[in-house]
């Protein structure tokens, strides 16, 4: 079982990030799984995305061409990768920054206003966790409980503040309804 | 529990010199491998080394000569346009019979080119690394395991021959990050460094270290001492891979990223029923001959792909004597092919058989 997932942005929505904990998590749980940033000159801004694969066997190409799983934060993502979700795909995309829906019938789609949300919540710059949230609760790949565990583990502990939030983030994404 | 670690193909080669001893670091940063000095400005303190940033590339390098010299383990790193820099003070390193590890993140070129991977530096690597009769041993990971498991063999081969080792990466194996375990490591048993210029009290003879000779008849005996070490690792430390090659009609050959892209795309084939196998070059210097011989025996057709205009595919024809038919396919200037589009050139093939 190979789950290829593409995770896409602006540069500082945290979209490596949430791919590395994604990656972290499967690596973690003995899956073998690859994570590949696109890379560019910027420290910040500009488009950002990252490919992560994880899976039961050895993994060939790390790059995700057709993804599983498109996990959409901005709007140029959206145009650009909605069309490659492979058949039977999952696409969950961040209804605060895409005003649009799939006409797609063949891939199922989740929209959720993450980065309101993280606004409402006083959760600024979690919207990627709220995302990873929403990603636990469609498609069960990884245990909730686990994964937040997971998260609160991977968070050094001279930034111990951070680990409530990003739990919270992530709950608010899985209840979403 | 695991021991395997998340991490950056470069921070897996610099965690990987640490751990193998090298205690001198030169360099001068460049995309897409600056996390190699990043991490180990972070480390070599904590273990007493020394991580410096020269004031370029050439200087770094002549640093590696020195601490070389000195009898220590001693590593440099950078991208395409950065180890051109570096090439004439490689070939006096081999000229001074030096162990060291120089590690090359390619990316596009020619020039100052772009950041995005590339495998264009293959003919340099391996034919051109610096002038004069040289050659240096050069190693090609194609994962982030191997990043870490070839920088450790690099340093014990450079050791054991007193060559320079490269490892000869791309800016997708350094960016992507992948499970590395650092407990797999096997180092070998070493001869003393009686060369070196370290220092003797007096007690014994000095040690001169040069790379110049005024007399031809000497300089020709140091190239051929030096060639018959070429041809001893030849024989002893040349490494490949081999994935479905038995039955194969179609041999693909690929080194890193590419291997990996071209394995995606071989079992693909399978699945469609064409007999495709791969040969993964592993040291591209000295290069992997006897198993595309023996391919060529069966195998109808040969594919090489790589991320530039064809440059390892020469190679590959020597090797095989060019007794059967040898399609090239690449990719440039940062671009990279996806498995879809080797499958497409696979199945040409099969057309045409």
């Amino acid at each position: 079982m190979t789950t290829k997932i593409l995770l896409s942005g602006f540069g500082g929505q945290g979209i490596l990030f949430a791919g590395k904990q994604l990656a972290g998590f499967a690596m973690h749980s003995d899956y073998q799984v690859t994570w590949l940033p696109s890379y560019g000159p910027e420290m910040r801004g500009g488009a950002a995305n990252c490919s992560v694969i994880i899976s039961d066997r050895e993994i060939g190409a790390p790059q995700v061409s057709f993804p599983d799983v498109l996990i959409a934060l901005n709007l140029p993502s959206f145009d650009k990768f909605e069309p490659k979700v492979t058949p039977g795909g999952l696409l969950i995309a961040d209804s605060t920054l895409i005003p649009k829906a799939t006409e797609r019938t063949d891939i199922r789609a989740a929209y959720i206003p993450a980065t309101g949300l993280a606004s409402e919540n006083g959760l600024d710059g979690l919207a990627n966790v709220i995302m990873l949230g929403k990603l636990l609760k469609e498609r069960a790949i990884f245990d909730f409980d686990k994964f937040c565990n997971y998260m609160a583990n991977s968070i050094p502990a001279s930034r111990a503040s951070l680990i409530e939030k990003n739990q919270k983030a992530l709950s608010i994404g899985y209840n979403y309804k | 529990m695991s021991t395997k670690v998340l991490m950056k193909g470069n921070e897996a080669i610099a965690e990987a010199a640490i751990k193998s001893g090298c205690r001198y670091f030169f360099g001068y940063p460049i995309t897409p491998q600056t996390e190699i000095s990043e991490h180990l400005a972070k480390r070599m303190p904590k273990v007493g080394g020394l991580c410096l940033q020269a004031e370029s590339e050439v200087a770094a390098i002549n640093m590696v000569m020195g601490a070389a010299a000195g009898g220590s383990r001693v590593m440099t790193s950078s991208s395409s346009p950065g180890i051109s820099l570096k090439s004439e003070g490689l070939s006096y390193i081999v000229g001074c019979d030096l162990p060291c590890v120089i590690v090359n993140v390619q990316r596009g070129g020619p020039g100052l080119g772009g950041i995005q991977p590339a495998q264009s530096d293959y003919y340099q690597a391996t034919k051109a690394g610096g002038h004069g009769d040289m050659r240096i041993v050069v190693l090609a990971p194609a994962s982030v395991q191997e990043m870490a498991a070839l920088t450790a063999e690099a340093f014990d081969i450079a050791d054991l021959y007193r060559t320079p080792v490269m490892i000869l990466a791309d800016g997708a194996l350094g960016q992507m990050m992948e499970p590395v375990d650092f407990s797999v490591s096997s180092p070998r048993s070493l001869p003393e460094k009686d060369w070196a210029a370290k220092g003797h009290g007096g007690k014994r003879k000095k040690n001169i270290i040069n790379s110049l000779y005024m007399d031809p008849a000497d300089l020709e005996r140091s190239v051929h001492r030096r060639f018959a070490r070429y041809a001893d690792i030849k024989d002893k430390e040349t490494r490949f891979e081999e994935v479905m090659t038995e039955d194969a009609d179609i041999v693909i050959v690929a080194y890193g990223i590419t291997s990996r892209i071209c394995k995606s795309a071989l079992n693909m084939a399978r699945s469609k029923g064409i007999k495709a196998g791969l040969v993964r070059p592993i040291t591209l210097s000295p290069f992997p001959d006897a198993p595309l011989k023996k391919a060529a025996e069966s195998a109808k057709h040969f594919l090489v792909a790589e991320l530039n205009m064809g440059q390892m595919v020469d190679d590959v024809k020597i090797a095989i004597d060019c007794q059967r038919p040898v399609t090239f396919f690449g990719r440039t200037g940062g671009m990279m092919p996806s498995p879809e589009d080797i499958l497409e050139k696979i199945e040409d093939i099969v057309k045409s058989l």
